[in-house]
């Protein structure tokens, strides 16, 4: 017998408090992610405004505006990261991590360096653990994105990538790192290139009734379609940030969801198996204890028949 | 006739994130970069650039004010939608805070900060003072 009875109950009963705990973050995280659904349904009719008004636009103008600009000749790429502050969510960080070191590897061999901005407290610890440079992370509330903080991202890269070629922090192309929430079982790890912004002419299937086959009327444009452009563009990229946000957040509580359900599986398991051997130990106490009082009634009994 | 009359626009209301208001109208005032801008049914397509002002929504028992925070009006097919980043509704402007801005952004020096600083608070007060 390796461990006494007691040490037994003392695992069960750590593992049964930390199957408490484990069972409580999942029931948090269950009801956060309803919250994070309804906050991305919430903003959603705000995105496909102004998709619905750029793309009016560049169907009735010529887009040539600084945002959509391909450069001819890319060096430097910025690549978002969208990871999460807290842990205990399974694979949640590393695989996003994992999915923009894949895409700076494919930018690396298209020749174009790289800088990196972080929103999470993970990618960030991720980053200066390997003493890699940031060169701006935020933090706070991966859990339930702002507007404020998309809108502050969204100022900060669109300013580096309108900065002309060779101008300290500078940037080609803005690329974004995000999980997509796909159902409560599936998120995946998405890269998509944020700027030059590809401007769709036609609508995209959003799924509601004003875009299914719906002709763009003639807008009048105020003051002039390029303003109003100058004025789109950068809420649009600020929007979809925002979408991002939504999204990693309600993949982030799902991931942690399924993680602490299987935490909590595993504490029954572990439970269950440490009852096995803590009832063994019992058992084989109560047997070593019968053998010893009938090992000392038989001797007893020995030299007493002896003494007759 | 006349009651349709009284909702022959399809409003929308749209902050980054939420739908403020939803519904049908008579009539939008908005605030564009060039002016005033006044929409009743039948306007032609339009897509403009808003200032942070506000907007007042006519409906059929009462209307909406709003103060919006720069942002969109677009009017296609008596379909309005006003998109902004940020849309505070009459009801939700606290006007003690709204007025304390204000006093902190004249307090401020000169600059363009000051100056949009200024328009929201001043865009918030005239909400409430048009609202009630």
């Amino acid at each position: 017998m390796a461990l006494s009875l007691r040490e037994y109950r003392a695992r069960i009963k750590s593992t049964e408090s930390m199957k408490k705990i484990t069972r409580a973050m999942e029931l948090i995280a269950a009801s956060r992610i309803i919250k994070a659904q309804q906050r991305a349904q919430a903003a959603a009719p705000y995105a496909r405004e102004l998709t619905r008004a750029v793309s009016a636009v560049a169907t009735f103008s010529n887009v040539d505006h600084p945002l959509t600009r391909e450069e001819e000749d890319p060096k430097r790429a910025a690549v978002l990261i969208v990871t999460s502050d807290r842990g205990l969510a399974g694979a949640y960080s590393s695989s996003v991590l994992k999915e923009a070191e894949r895409l700076a590897e494919k930018l690396r061999g298209e020749g174009k360096e790289i800088d990196w901005y972080i929103a999470g407290r993970k990618g960030e610890a991720y980053f200066r653990f390997r003493q890699r440079p940031i060169i701006q992370a935020w933090t706070g509330a991966s859990d339930q994105p702002s507007y404020d903080t998309a809108a502050d991202i969204g100022r900060v890269l669109i300013e580096s990538f309108l900065k002309q070629q060779g101008e300290d922090g500078d940037v080609d192309e803005v690329h974004l790192v995000y999980t997509r929430f796909r159902s409560m079982l599936v998120q995946e790890p998405t890269a998509v290139r944020l700027l030059p912004l590809e401007v769709i002419e036609a609508e995209e299937g959003t799924g509601d009734e004003h875009s299914s086959g719906e002709v763009l009327p003639l807008y009048e444009f105020e003051p002039s379609a390029e303003a109003v452009l100058d004025g789109l563009l950068p809420q649009y990229v600020q929007s979809r940030i925002f979408f991002a946000l939504l999204q990693a957040a309600a993949s982030e509580l799902a991931a942690r969801q399924k993680a602490m359900k299987s935490a909590t599986d595993n504490a029954d398991e572990l439970i269950k198996k440490y009852t096995r051997v803590a009832n063994q130990a019992r058992q084989a106490g109560i047997t070593q204890e019968i053998s010893e009082i009938v090992g000392g009634v038989n001797a007893l009994a020995d030299a007493n028949s002896g003494n007759e | 006739m006349a009651s349709e009359m009284d909702t022959g626009l399809r409003v929308e209301l749209v902050a980054a994130d939420r739908t403020v208001w939803s519904g049908e109208a008579s009539m939008v005032i908005a605030r564009t970069v060039e002016g005033d801008v006044g929409v009743l049914r039948g306007h032609a397509p339009m897509l403009s650039l808003l200032t942070e002002a506000t907007v007042e929504i006519t409906t059929p028992d009462g209307g909406v004010v709003a103060a919006v925070e720069g942002g969109f009006l677009s009017v296609a097919g008596d379909r309005v939608s006003i998109l902004s980043e940020r849309v505070l509704l009459a009801e939700e402007i606290q006007i003690d805070e709204a007025k304390a801005e204000l006093d902190a952004a004249h307090g401020m020096p000169t600059s363009d900060e000051r100056e949009l600083r200024i328009r929201r608070a001043e865009a918030r007060i005239r909400a409430v003072e048009k609202a009630s």
